[in-house]
């Protein structure tokens, strides 16, 4: 079934948040740059096509990193109603995928925030595959420096403590029948393979949380995979749809054998 | 001052917009650019060469360096850097932000005296006061930190090193050198030769390696740059922490002191209630942007405006110091 846009976006505007005024700077249209993109886009999406928008998803990233190692990004995508997953790509970390989020009947669609390590001067580019198979691209150029292999801790046994803790925070003034925001919290070094051991030299081997889970009750809020950019103590907000009094379920794991559970009850005012 | 591993974003910045070495042109212009408020002083190169030692107590002498961004102009002397004399010994702290820099301030001392030069502390990890300490080789010093310094140094002293190196060149730079003589948390005492300096070995405040001394004899207090002046302090230990080691130097009693960063030297009362002021408005602006759900890039641009007015190159390093103190606090 073919997706109307607009009368999504009218359907859902009461829905979207205020957006404020996007502070990114625009994609460098440089040749190289460029030609990056498209391998890159050849490599995730094979021969479909990817088409710019500047309306289906939205991209928020600083013009420049304050901290390259935690760089926030906020994605946003108007007609949510219409999005089944969205990527993000950092097209000159050593390697661009840095996430996909595919959104479940619980989700709230219309945006999601991560941090992520930028290794380098970056486009940066969001793509969202609607329900019905396109994908759409938008981009931003954030100058970063050295934030994939910057140090965690000043150990790797400090990086590790605490290792899968998980908290949960919820937006106040959510009102019953309302997507709630919820930001999910991680302890995790993230490490990807590109950190030096301070005390023995050596890289520190990858191990980095590759797959999140979210649910409320058994409807799935998304999905997420992600790569080597994810930030240490990854932080990731996004809005769900209630069920009911079911507890927030998540489920982690990272690339060597780590796996947390956690459930996080729902505060009653927001039932 | 910090130019940690993250913030070398402005660092590059900041030397693309230079115009070239040792220019007397340049010189005039930061002169003059400095006497204007709100220019954007990290632009702006000066020169080691117009430096002084200003001498802030009996055998003490110190260069203040002006509130820049290590660059080819500057040489990376950015950070207020001296050396105590004892009947027997010298001692250096700090030594300098790059291998030109520490060789400047070798040639000082030896304009002024002939005495060994037996000890080089090494104040913490940054660059701006640890790449100087190869200028000393030579000298077979003791190289003197706080336990915690070395690890921090093979973290990223060779990152640093590369980006000192693309900024002054590889031979100005100089190389990483790490501690011969580690402080413990206990402390430790150096006699110069009827000359005892104490040092201190802080918890995690600006870095995770803050080392501070006090000169018994005239009372002077060396707190590196757990003290900030004028220039806006910069967080890459903990915000909690930092508070926690002021209240520890001001229960020193000192009346003066020697800032890492500002002028020579300082009485301590008003310079520690700046610092303590701005570190206060960090740490609460940042605790209730989280307590309200403001997220991390909004908080950034949003905390501590308040202080914008009040310190040299805010911008700079006001949101970097955010996004460290809301890390840290988000998880309390």
């Amino acid at each position: 079934m073919k997706i109307l846009p607009l009368a999504i976006c009218l359907a859902v505007l009461a829905g979207v948040p205020l957006t404020r005024a996007s502070a990114s700077e625009p994609v460098n249209m440089e040749p190289e740059r460029q030609e990056r993109w498209n391998q890159i886009a050849q490599y995730l999406f094979g021969d479909r096509k990817v088409e710019p928008t500047e309306t289906l998803i939205k991209l928020d990233a600083p013009k420049r990193a304050q901290d390259a190692a935690l760089v926030p990004i906020t994605l946003t995508m108007p007609e949510k109603n219409g999005i089944k997953s969205v990527y993000l790509v950092i097209d000159d970390n050593p390697a661009p995928f840095a996430a996909k989020f595919t959104f479940g009947p619980a989700a709230d669609a219309g945006s999601v925030q991560l941090r992520v390590r930028i290794d380098t001067y970056t486009n940066v580019h969001a793509v969202a595959e609607t329900k019905d198979g396109r994908l759409f691209e938008t981009a931003a150029f954030v100058k970063a420096s050295g934030g994939c292999s910057a140090p965690v801790a000043a150990s790797d046994e400090k990086a590790m403590a605490g290792m899968g803790e998980m908290r949960m925070k919820f937006a106040e003034g959510a009102a019953a029948g309302k997507p709630v925001e919820a930001t999910l919290m991680i302890r995790h070094p993230n490490f990807n393979g590109m950190q030096k051991n301070p005390i023995t030299q050596y890289f520190t081997p990858p191990r980095y949380i590759d797959k999140m889970s979210v649910s409320s009750g058994n409807a799935k809020v998304f999905d997420l995979e992600a790569d080597i950019s994810l930030s240490t103590n990854p932080v990731i907000t996004f809005s769900f749809v209630q069920n009911g009094r079911e507890p927030l379920k998540v489920v982690a794991s990272d690339t060597k054998d780590g796996h947390w559970e956690q459930g996080f009850d729902i505060p009653a005012a927001m039932n | 001052m910090l130019y940690a591993h993250m913030h070398i974003s402005s660092f590059l910045k900041d030397v693309s917009g230079q115009p070239g070495i040792g220019a007397v042109s340049a010189l005039q212009m930061s002169r003059r650019a400095a006497l204007i408020g709100g220019f954007c002083l990290c632009c702006l190169p000066s020169s080691t060469a117009a430096a002084t030692m200003t001498e802030v107590g009996p055998g003490i002498f110190i260069r203040a360096a002006p509130h820049e961004e290590a660059a080819a102009a500057n040489h990376g002397g950015i950070a207020n850097i001296g050396f105590v004399v004892g009947r027997d010994s010298v001692l250096v702290t700090d030594s300098g932000g790059s291998l030109t820099d520490g060789e400047w301030l070798r040639a000082e001392i030896r304009k002024r005296t002939d005495k060994p030069i037996r000890h080089v502390l090494i104040t913490h990890v940054h660059p701006d006061h640890s790449f100087g300490a190869a200028a000393f080789a030579a000298d077979r010093p003791a190289f003197v930190g706080h336990h915690a310094l070395r690890s921090a140094l093979e973290a990223r002293g060779e990152f640093y090193q590369k980006r000192l190196a693309e900024v002054l060149g590889a031979e100005s730079a100089g190389s990483v050198v790490y501690p011969t003589q580690e402080v413990m948390k206990d402390g430790a005492e150096i006699d110069l030769g009827g000359r005892v300096v104490r040092l201190s070995a802080h918890a995690t405040a600006h870095t995770d390696c803050d080392l501070s001394m006090l000169d018994v004899e005239t009372g002077l207090l060396f707190p590196a740059d757990l003290l900030f002046v004028n220039r806006v302090p910069s967080l890459d230990g903990s915000l909690p922490g930092w508070l926690a080691e002021l209240d520890k130097l001001k229960a020193l009693g000192a009346s003066r002191a020697v800032p890492g960063h500002g002028p020579p030297i300082v009485d301590m009362a008003p310079a520690m209630a700046d610092l303590t002021r701005y570190l206060s408005t960090l740490s609460d602006g940042t605790r209730k942007a989280i307590a309200s759900g403001v997220s991390i890039e909004d908080a950034a641009r949003s905390v501590a405006q308040s202080e914008r007015d009040r310190w040299v190159l805010f911008d700079d390093y006001n949101e970097r110091n955010v996004i460290q103190a809301y890390k840290e606090l988000e998880w309390e």
